[in-house]
């Protein structure tokens, strides 16, 4: 009986073929555009998703304050108001995990006729571990690096590919880096862009005395622009910051209610508030979508009602014949839903393409995840159901007498 | 004794107009026997239309009992009376009412779909039938390419398909000239000698003679309720004997 009733659909669909397509545009237009907001919200999630994870757990950066000379303050970052003292005193923080001083600059490399100009950071050998950074090849430099500022660089995928090519190892090689030359001890693996499309793989690591003695000098020794704090877990977080604030206060006799010379920033917090902004444009997009998908339906609902309308007569010859009120409910409901599901199986592939041809043109992360096809599906089915009830109801409640006698 | 098919007494129905409700049947008593062949006469507004949709169960009374197959129609639920339409019932229209988008076939096997019954023996059946009243060879073809009173052996054959015990027929030949109507009413004939019972609206005469008995209907109430004289051996007088 079923099969005969979805047979029955398919005909009634047939033989009005031009009104079905246009019926089932709108659910195709709608399913298509959900999918492919979807797929694009999904894919900006994952590439942020993908930064933060490159970036670390738990972080944060103790930045020093600006210098205040005469009450003109400079750019945040350049006072010498950090230092190397400060850091060992942050380890004996409780819920701090790792330390890591870095004092950084710019700086033109130079391997055989190639030159890069690179980010340079002088570091611990700490920052790997708080900044999760693997490497790819060779081995990082030691504490005994730092005690004895020995000249031994850990370089970026992309200094690699720029400066070495693809065919020369970069391990055990020397490079100049300001004239002096440097042994190549290891090369990082590669972590893509940061949040604000930064290339994270252009850099060079080289232990921090050596940055401070040899590279770049130092208005007070021992000072640095920056400390990145790993906290032990997420829930550490907030005891980590204020211990960070009292204690640095306390080194650097600031008294209550005076402005500190050093800022701290919860770096994770900030790349949780971008993966937050991601998801709410991914929400607002695919809510966007919904839309088309709800004018789909009513469209659905609209020919449906002409349909029923048109059809009077034959659904007073069913009733007479024997069909109960059920059956044409049924036969109605049916055709809806046929009708939404087949522009939900085009829409589906529809925009499936347009993932696809947008992941080509503008080299944007796209993600079509199976949860985006079932729920627009499941959706979609719901609709037929749904817009599809009020006219078979209609038709179910008609008088069979006034509907034989329909013209 | 005979078993009545249809059994209907004091039976009224108003029409809720806006000036009131308006009686258009009026305390309507009649008994269908089992095998009878019956003609509903009548001039038009006399009811006799809105009678013969209570016989088929599409319409209510307001009052009074009509029972059916030795069933009381008014209490059933709405199911059931669809149930009742399918089965025990076979309805023939003026209009012959096929759906013009499906085949012969398709058409005649329909009321097997709402019992529930699967489309191999749907199809049998209804292949039988359409052989019976003359279109086997056409069981494929539309209702629109076929003449019209080829369409009322397709809907005849609607009728027949789930064996009903009554039919109901509603000016079976009023879109129909005179030679295809008498085709028509042959086949009646045929199907009431088989043991179908048959009730029939006309306001042809000469196409209510073919029936057994002949019930008159005027303003709602039934004025004359007759059988046919008709030359059997038994009836016929020695008289008109000398003229055969």
């Amino acid at each position: 009986m079923f099969s005969a009733m979805l047979g029955e659909a398919w005909h009634a669909m047939g033989a009005n073929r031009l009104r079905t397509f246009l019926t089932m545009l709108g659910m195709v237009i709608g399913v298509g555009a959900v999918v492919l907001m979807m797929a694009i919200g999904q894919g900006a999630e994952a590439s942020v998703k993908r930064s933060i994870n490159a970036m670390g757990s738990n972080l944060f950066v103790v930045l020093s304050g600006p210098p205040n000379m005469g009450g003109a303050r400079s750019a945040t970052g350049n006072a010498p108001s950090l230092n190397v003292k400060d850091a060992n005193a942050i380890v004996d923080l409780s819920g701090v995990l790792g330390v890591a001083p870095v004092t950084m600059g710019k700086a033109q490399i130079v391997f055989g006729s190639n030159n890069w100009n690179t980010d340079i950071i002088g570091t611990t050998p700490s920052y790997l571990d708080v900044r999760s950074w693997d490497l790819t090849d060779g081995y990082a430099f030691s504490d005994s690096d730092i005690r004895s500022a020995t000249r031994v660089a850990l370089i970026g995928k992309t200094v690699a590919d720029n400066i070495f090519g693809e065919d020369i190892d970069p391990v055990g090689k020397t490079i100049r880096i300001k004239q002096s030359p440097f042994v190549v001890l290891g090369v990082l693996s590669s972590k893509g862009q940061t949040l604000d499309g930064r290339d994270q793989d252009d850099t060079i690591i080289v232990p921090l005395t050596t940055a401070q003695r040899k590279l770049f000098g130092n208005q007070l020794p021992g000072s640095v622009r920056q400390i990145i704090v790993q906290a032990e877990s997420d829930k550490a977080m907030v005891m980590v910051e204020e211990g960070l604030n009292s204690l640095l206060n306390q080194r650097h006799n600031i008294r209550e209610g005076a402005d500190s010379d050093f800022s701290v920033r919860n770096l994770t917090a900030i790349a949780n508030s971008a993966a937050e902004t991601t998801r709410t444009m991914s929400l607002l997009l695919g809510a966007i979508a919904s839309v088309s998908l709800l004018v789909g339906g009513i469209g659905i609902m609209n020919i449906m009602l002409v349909s029923v309308t048109e059809r009077t007569r034959e659904i007073g010859i069913r009733m007479a014949i024997g069909a109960r009120q059920r059956d044409i409910l049924m036969q109605f409901l049916l055709e809806a839903i046929v009708i939404s599901i087949v522009g939900c199986l085009i829409g589906i592939a529809i925009g499936v393409a347009g993932a696809l041809l947008v992941s080509t043109f503008t080299q944007a992360e796209v993600i079509v995840s199976s949860n985006s096809v079932i729920i627009a599906f499941s959706v979609a089915a719901s609709i037929g159901v749904f817009f599809g009830f009020y006219p078979a109801k209609k038709a179910a409640m008609l008088n069979p007498i006034e509907a034989l006698r329909y013209q | 004794m005979q078993k009545s098919v249809i059994e209907v007494s004091h039976l009224f129905k108003d029409y809720q107009t806006a000036a009131g409700p308006f009686p258009v049947l009026k305390d309507v008593n009649l008994r269908i026997d089992s095998g009878d062949y019956v003609a509903i006469m009548g001039p038009s507004g006399s009811g006799k239309s809105t009678f013969m949709n209570i016989l088929g169960c599409l319409d209510k009374p307001t009052k009074g009992q009509y029972v059916l197959d030795g069933h009381p129609v008014a209490n059933m639920e709405e199911n059931a009376v669809a149930g009742v339409r399918n089965k025990t019932i076979g309805f023939v229209f003026q209009g012959f009412n096929l759906l013009a988008r499906s085949s012969l076939l398709d058409n005649v096997a329909l009321p097997l779909v709402y019992s529930g019954i699967e489309k191999p023996e749907r199809h049998r059946r209804a292949k039988v039938l359409l052989e019976k009243v003359g279109l086997g060879k056409h069981i494929n073809s539309r209702p629109n390419q076929i003449s019209g009173g080829q369409q009322q052996r397709v809907a005849i054959a609607r009728a027949l398909v789930n064996n009903p015990r009554l039919i109901l027929a509603d000016e079976p030949t009023g879109n129909l000239d005179s030679v295809t109507s008498e085709e028509i009413m042959a086949l009646f004939g045929e199907l009431n000698k088989e043991g179908i019972t048959i009730v029939l609206v006309t306001h042809e005469t000469d196409i209510a003679e073919h029936a057994k008995r002949q019930v008159r209907f005027l303003d709602g109430k039934i004025v004359e309720d007759t059988l046919t004289e008709r030359p059997t051996p038994d009836t016929l007088d020695p008289q008109e004997i000398d003229h055969v």
